[in-house]
């Protein structure tokens, strides 16, 4: 048994310690928004923070996380949408959307860390989650957005 | 336009009262009888309508449309949608989209089955869903005069609501209910385009805000009571076989429910996907290798080479290309190489099935629901209209989940067949690399020639490579010239003005399994077009978008976009350090022009800096999808220039995931800068066409900045360097 929080609830599991994240979020918690697209940290489709810190879920196991704190793409928005999804809501960045929900986690920790990232920051934060769609230059145009929406908001 | 638009006099319209009330709107021909007719009708696409619905109105007001077409991030839940609101003047607001079922209803109006690609999905649905929201809005008004005892022609639709010109009004939800007893009008009025509010100007993806929560469901997120997952193991070259299968091991995993043999391999099912591939990890099997065991790319590469030298199936000849060239003042041959390309959709394949007694239930991200109930019904020994399928958003498709031999859903259903359960075939991210389905490995082999006074007097292309559509339901097509005319276009099709053109195709032995790749054999013929008509232009001592323009006398729409790109791009004005390169080509009835802007370091390192492109699709629906889907084939493009390569060795594939085949990442992403203009032609696709100009502009630029040429893919920058 391994117990953990996820968006702010806590959860006990009854799986193999070494079952990665991933798979506990997906197929025993039911919370499909984390995707599946590597298996090995290459992609960032699977990106969850832990304690607010962006990880790769997929590479992750689950014996890692025990007493820890994940948010995942369902637990982002609070009350209201979080900058970053309305960001994404006004550029309109997805195509087919299965690694939105990496990119957003990946965006999110940067903007908590940096509230008004350069250009060479987002690259450098945003260089490890895959879009085969090609949504990069909407991307970044987001995360500025986002950054102008976290100062507006204080 | 504007006019009354007749409809087929053996049409008439099919209204159902739905459940809990309001309106079902569809059209209806009967039978094979009325197939013959809509066809006979020059000029449009057949007015094949079977019975079929595509929007509803609920007594709420809110509307539902049902999309014929899967959405893959091309943007068609919502310009669909856009079609059907504009005609309905309905409140946008209150549109919403769902995947229409698998039905013939819901076919393709040019193909006959219901499925989406070849860029068409637009094209082939607009006035089919202008005439869906013009026959519903008619109806609505219709009711509201009735129930208001005044002429019809005295009430107008607007937002929503028909207004009678004395200012009473009534919602459509409010009309929803007796609209759907209006007997169908013989005839609707479609819109004048000048008078259009939504297509033609931006507007928000209907799909993202689920999109962004982590909401939307794409078939892996498919929820089930009692749902199990496979894992499969498929043999490690294409053709081979189970021998042997001992399963011990893998049932003794936890969580491992069966072991069951389907004919594409064994599949291990368990009950979440990491205990099933724990499963399969521990699987032991035998594999028979078969006719492919030694599959070796260097040496399908001489094949290739070789085959393109001899006599193949012509597909175009004009003139006498080969005194042509040879009597030429300068002589250019070339011998390009491509490899086998995976599309690599960010969401690995998979699928779900529910075998039962009499009846099958599939859920899937597909391209082609028609073939796979198809494939569904025959597995499970059922009519096809015994299954039932539902498509979920897909992660991308590219062509990859538009498979004729319907590969990712007959595994499931072979497998809940075989445990009598509901089950989600998954392929983890090797098995969708190492499935197969590629982009065809080719080679071409080309010959140009240039006149003393500098024209281009010859052009020759052999193309060698597998062919797509031979053993598929479309191979017929292929039947009357002996080319698969899905490997030849962009060549076959030339668009230069050349007085003596010959194309030769050459089939290569089948086994490796090929498919369409997100823009198909344009992929690499407008490489092989683009950067050759380059060298034509530098052995004609001519400026290359110069030359191109000459060549194109007789296509003003390729003239515009390529002058356009030209002057955006700043064409000949590259800042210190950088170069240009450019080319133009149409496909899936669009052109787009390109001009790549690069710089490369002396250790062959390649940057591409700007790309800016030019489309003309004829007419756009929504502006900014045509922007997004520039994006999108731009960088499918750079992925295909700079990373891109399946390759065998000992019958195997040497790549499994984004390591070995890299896709491009936000750090080599250019700026990509769109301009659209509307020329009023037909309208073309813009989910593929942005893709082929794309590295040829890059390796143009290339030559310019280091004086080589690139003949294969992907670059390789090593050969770049500068001593």
């Amino acid at each position: 048994m391994i117990t953990f929080v996820v968006n702010g609830r806590r959860r006990t599991v009854d799986v193999s310690p070494d079952t990665p994240l991933l798979w506990v979020l997906r197929d025993t918690l039911g919370l499909t928004g984390t995707k599946f697209g590597c298996g090995m940290a290459l992609c960032g489709a699977c990106t969850v923070h832990l304690d607010g810190e962006p990880i790769r879920s997929c590479v992750t196991p689950v014996s890692a996380v025990a007493g820890s704190s994940i948010t995942t793409i369902e637990g982002l928005a609070t009350r209201a949408l979080h900058p970053v999804q309305t960001a994404w809501i006004a550029e309109d960045v997805p195509q087919c959307g299965y690694c939105q929900s990496g990119q957003i986690m990946t965006a999110a920790a940067l903007l908590a860390k940096r509230p008004a990232p350069t250009d060479a920051e987002i690259t450098e934060a945003m260089s490890g989650i895959l879009c085969r769609c090609g949504t990069y230059q909407r991307i970044r145009q987001a995360i500025h957005r986002a950054a102008a929406l976290g100062r507006a908001r204080g | 336009m504007g006019a009354p638009e007749k409809l087929t006099r053996r049409a008439f319209l099919m209204t159902t009262a739905m459940a809990g009330g309001g309106l079902v709107i569809g059209f209806r021909l009967p039978g094979r009888r009325a197939e013959a007719a809509g066809a006979t009708r020059a000029g449009r696409p057949a007015a094949t309508y079977a019975p079929n619905a595509f929007l509803r109105i609920a007594k709420d007001g809110s509307i539902t449309v049902l999309a014929k077409h899967s959405e893959m991030g091309q943007g068609v839940y919502t310009s669909l949608a856009m079609v059907i609101a504009e005609e309905l003047e309905a409140d946008w607001r209150r549109i919403r989209v769902e995947a229409a079922p698998a039905h013939l209803d819901y076919k393709h109006t040019q193909w006959g089955i219901q499925g989406t690609g070849g860029s068409t999905s637009s094209a082939e649905s607009f006035d089919q869903m202008r005439r869906a929201g013009a026959t519903a809005k008619a109806m609505l008004i219709a009711a509201a005069a009735k129930r208001w005892r005044v002429d019809p022609a005295t009430c107008r639709a607007e937002n929503g609501l028909v207004i009678h010109q004395g200012g009473k009004q009534l919602s459509y939800g409010q009309l929803a209910e007796q609209a759907a007893k209006i007997p169908p009008p013989a005839q609707v009025a479609l819109k004048d385009p000048k008078d259009f509010r939504l297509i033609g100007k931006p507007t928000k993806r209907l799909d993202t805000p689920e999109k962004v929560t982590g909401r939307g469901v794409f078939g892996i997120d498919v929820k089930l009571p009692g749902l199990l997952t496979a894992v499969v193991a498929r043999p490690p070259v294409f053709g081979g076989k189970v021998t042997q299968v001992n399963s011990g091991k893998a049932k003794a995993v936890r969580g491992v429910k069966a072991v069951v043999e389907i004919p594409s391999g064994v599949a291990v099912v368990a009950d979440t996907f990491w205990n099933a591939k724990l499963g399969r990890d521990a699987l032991e099997v035998t594999w028979d290798d078969g006719p492919l065991a030694g599959l070796d790319s260097a040496e399908q590469g001489r094949q290739y080479a070789e085959l393109a030298g001899r006599t193949g199936a012509v597909a175009r000849n004009d003139g006498d290309a080969k005194s042509a060239i040879a009597g030429a003042a300068q002589r250019i041959e070339a011998t390009y190489d491509f490899p086998y390309l995976a599309h690599a959709c960010m969401e690995p394949l998979n699928a779900t099935a529910h075998v039962r007694p009499g009846r099958v239930e599939v859920w899937a991200p597909t391209q082609m629901q028609t073939g796979d109930q198809g494939a569904a019904a025959q597995i499970a020994g059922v009519k096809p209209e015994q299954v039932t399928l539902h498509t979920t958003l897909l992660g991308g498709g590219f062509g990859r989940r538009a498979n004729p031999a319907a590969d990712f859903v007959s595994e499931a259903v072979h497998v809940s067949k075989a445990v009598g359960s509901p089950v989600k075939v998954v392929w983890t991210r090797e098995d969708d690399m190492r499935g197969g389905y590629y982009r065809p490995r080719t080679t071409v082999t080309a010959a140009a020639g240039v006149s003393a006074d500098g024209r281009l007097v010859g052009w020759e292309t052999h193309i060698a490579n597998q062919s797509i559509l031979a053993g598929t339901p479309f191979g017929e097509a292929m039947a009357k010239t002996g080319v698969d005319f899905t490997q030849v276009e962009g060549l076959a099709d030339l668009a230069y003005d050349v007085p003596n053109v010959r194309v030769e195709w050459h089939r290569a032995p089948a086994g490796v399994p090929v498919l369409w790749w997100r823009s198909v054999g344009h992929s690499f013929s407008a490489f092989v077009k683009e950067t050759l008509v380059d060298e034509c232009a530098v052995a004609a001592g001519k400026d290359p978008v110069a030359f191109r323009l000459e060549l194109l006398a007789k296509h003003p729409r390729q003239q515009a976009a390529l002058r356009l790109a030209a002057e955006k791009a700043g064409w000949g004005k590259a800042g210190q350090g950088h170069f240009q390169g450019v080319a133009v080509h149409e496909s899936f009835r669009s052109i787009v022009a390109q001009v790549a802007e690069v710089s490369v370091k002396q250790d062959g390192t390649v940057t591409v800096h700007k790309v800016t492109c030019v489309i003309d699709p004829g007419m756009v629906i929504n502006p900014d999808t045509v922007r997004a889907q520039m994006d999108s084939g731009v960088v499918y493009g750079l992925s295909m220039a700079f990373h891109g390569a399946i390759t065998f060795k000992r019958g195997r594939v040497e790549q499994g995931n984004f390591d070995d085949y890299p896709v491009l990442r936000m750090d080599e992403m250019p700026e990509v800068e769109v301009h659209i203009i509307e020329s009023g032609a037909e309208m073309g696709g813009v989910g593929e066409p942005g893709v082929p100009p794309t590295a040829p502009a890059v390796a143009n630029a290339i030559f310019r900045a280091t004086g080589k040429r690139i003949r294969r893919l992907p670059i390789r920058t090593e050969e770049l360097k500068r001593a």
